[in-house]
């Protein structure tokens, strides 16, 4: 099944408490690809997936899936679409992983049948390589091994498009560079991907795209050599910064310091 | 998971053995022969005290037991309770308020509705005083204000009352009991109690979506609004049906899910339902333990609902204490 989807914000804007946190944003992400959203603390980006997954009502400007207002879809409907880990792993009770895992099928209680929903679970934990777990009870596990687990309940939904917030935090590299071989490999799937993330090098690395917020604005998009310039990187996060070589088709940085004046 | 199969038929057949102890024993045990006997003495300690009595354990155990898992799903929250969290004492205060002002004598429905009532508005006021995400800390701490608001007014109210018998009532209401109850108490709280679990159990995904907070069950397409008008009305009709017949009988809807957690595993929508059988056998078991405790009169059951579940109660707070300071 390929998968030919669009995701597109138009003059999105996000004010809360007088606040404007975003600013007439205009974007287009297109499945198949991995989009990083990049930025320093407080630029939007979690406002920005907010909005893109449905979670938060723009105050000005709309977010299309599929030419379709993602605001005119059913819950369940834009829940089976859009799958999105969000930032903060809140897990209320110790459930086992199978159990949690199978959170993720909600949106499909009334659309798939007992063993379609089972098969769509175990195919994520193998995905995530958690099936060894599935008996265990999830607060039972380290932080990496819950990160890969809440991966998996994210992939069960086998949704068109996977949205994450900063889903590379507390993992050591390993386990980010196989959480983010993963999310490639779903969009070399067909899947859509957009993420949010701090770590330059390893945006690099995920990432076709690049897009960086400042000030709830776009100010850089493209390639991730192409929207990372050191101007660019300068002027968002005050730092002095190059891209290097490229090593193994796998662009390198090179972080200096913070910008002096 | 081979043992979790077995739980939900040992429950019911916990349940069905003490509900026939719940028949046959209290100051005249009943024999097995008391239909082929013509003892009509028999026959009516059956009939109208008995029988009534062990229906009314399994509706209102099960009623409380449904009501405290659903609860501690919703909240997110193991110490949740109806009667913690003081909406079993709302329940009893709307009742007594419609005794109070003689609605009560208009048609048989108005008490439960009015305990049904009262319950809502604790559900209404727990949600606006705690939210959803509530720390252990706030949760308890609105339970103990909606009970001393409850309590008092109860007080009150009927001290106010020209009743000789005012402080006999007070106790009555605070501290429940399922003696003197008749079938047509049973014939006007089970209904509703019945639309109440249902639409409990319509909220399940609900609550084990919010396994994942409340941004992840937004995020698989719960409306959470829509699960809060369920559950507040769920609650409040079971919470409110139960404590307009029993008094209220806390500690039920705490101590079951907890019981039953280890068991069959922390997702909220599985424990729904066998809390309710647990809390039927719990009930049912207390009612019989207050008939064979010696002395005078009988103890009321909710002394001993609470001399088992607020040590229990203690004790959850004790292990919790790190999340809550």
């Amino acid at each position: 099944m390929k998968i030919d989807s669009r995701l597109r914000a138009v003059e999105l804007t996000f004010e809360r408490g007088g606040r404007r946190i975003l600013d007439s944003i205009a974007v287009q992400f297109a499945s198949g690809s991995v989009t990083a959203v990049l930025g320093p603390n407080g630029a939007g980006k979690s406002t920005l997936l907010g909005c893109m997954v449905g979670l938060l009502r723009p105050s000005h400007g709309a977010v299309d899936l599929d030419e379709t207002p993602l605001v005119s879809l059913a819950a369940d409907e834009r829940a089976r679409r859009i799958a999105f880990l969000p930032q903060i792993a809140e897990i209320s009770w110790p459930v086992d992983v199978a159990t949690l895992v199978a959170l993720g099928r909600i949106p499909f209680r009334h659309r798939a049948s007992d063993a379609e929903n089972e098969a769509a679970v175990r195919r994520a934990m193998q995905a995530t390589r958690t099936t060894q777990w599935s008996q265990r009870t999830v607060t039972s596990l380290s932080g990496g091994e819950r990160a890969r687990v809440l991966l998996a309940r994210v992939l069960a939904g086998e949704s068109d498009w996977i949205l994450a917030d900063e889903p590379f935090v507390g993992l050591d590299p390993a386990h980010q560079f196989e959480a983010a071989d993963l999310l490639r490999s779903l969009a070399t799937q067909g899947h859509g991907v957009v993420l949010t993330i701090h770590d330059l090098a390893l945006a690099a690395r995920i990432a076709d795209r690049v897009v960086v917020l400042h000030h709830g604005r776009i100010v850089a998009d493209g390639t991730p050599e192409a929207a990372l310039t050191p101007p660019t990187l300068r002027e968002v996060y005050g730092i002095d910064a190059q891209w290097v070589a490229r090593e193994r088709g796998t662009p390198l940085i090179a972080i200096h310091g913070r910008h002096a004046g | 998971m081979t043992t979790r199969r077995w739980i939900m038929p040992s429950l019911l057949t916990l349940v069905l053995l003490l509900a026939i102890a719940s028949i046959v024993v209290g100051r005249i045990v009943l024999g097995w022969n008391v239909w082929l006997d013509q003892d009509a003495i028999g026959r009516t300690i059956l009939l109208e005290l008995r029988l009534p009595r062990a229906l009314l354990g399994i509706v209102i155990g099960g009623a409380l037991g449904l009501s405290g898992a659903a609860l501690q799903g919703y909240l997110r929250n193991p110490l949740a309770d109806p009667g913690t969290l003081g909406v079993s004492s709302m329940a009893a205060f709307g009742a007594v308020l419609s005794i109070f002002f003689g609605f009560a004598d208009l048609h048989p429905w108005i008490l439960p509705l009015s305990g049904v009532g009262g319950a809502i508005a604790g559900m209404a006021a727990l949600f606006l005083l705690a939210g959803m995400a509530a720390s252990a800390l706030t949760l308890v701490l609105s339970g103990v204000i909606l009970s001393a608001i409850a309590v008092a007014g109860i007080a009150l109210v009927l001290s106010l009352s020209p009743s000789p018998w005012a402080a006999g009532e007070i106790v009555r209401w605070l501290l429940g009991a399922l003696a003197d109850r008749s079938l047509d108490d049973l014939i006007i709280s089970t209904p509703l109690i019945v639309i109440g679990a249902a639409l409990i159990l319509t909220s399940r995904q609900a609550l084990d979506a919010l396994t994942l907070g409340e941004i992840g069950a937004r995020s698989l397409g719960i409306d959470l609004g829509r699960a809060q008008w369920l559950l507040a009305g769920g609650v409040g009709l079971v919470v409110g049906a139960s404590v307009a017949v029993s008094g209220i009988i806390g500690f039920v809807g705490l101590v079951v899910p907890h019981l039953l957690r280890p068991l069959l595993g922390a997702k909220p929508s599985s424990l729904l339902v066998p809390s309710a059988a647990g809390g039927a056998a719990l009930v049912l078991a207390g009612d019989v333990v207050v008939r064979l405790l010696p002395g005078g009169s009988e103890v009321q059951l909710g002394v001993v609902m609470s001399l088992i579940g607020a040590p229990f109660f203690f004790a959850l707070l004790y292990s919790m204490r790190r999340q809550v300071t």
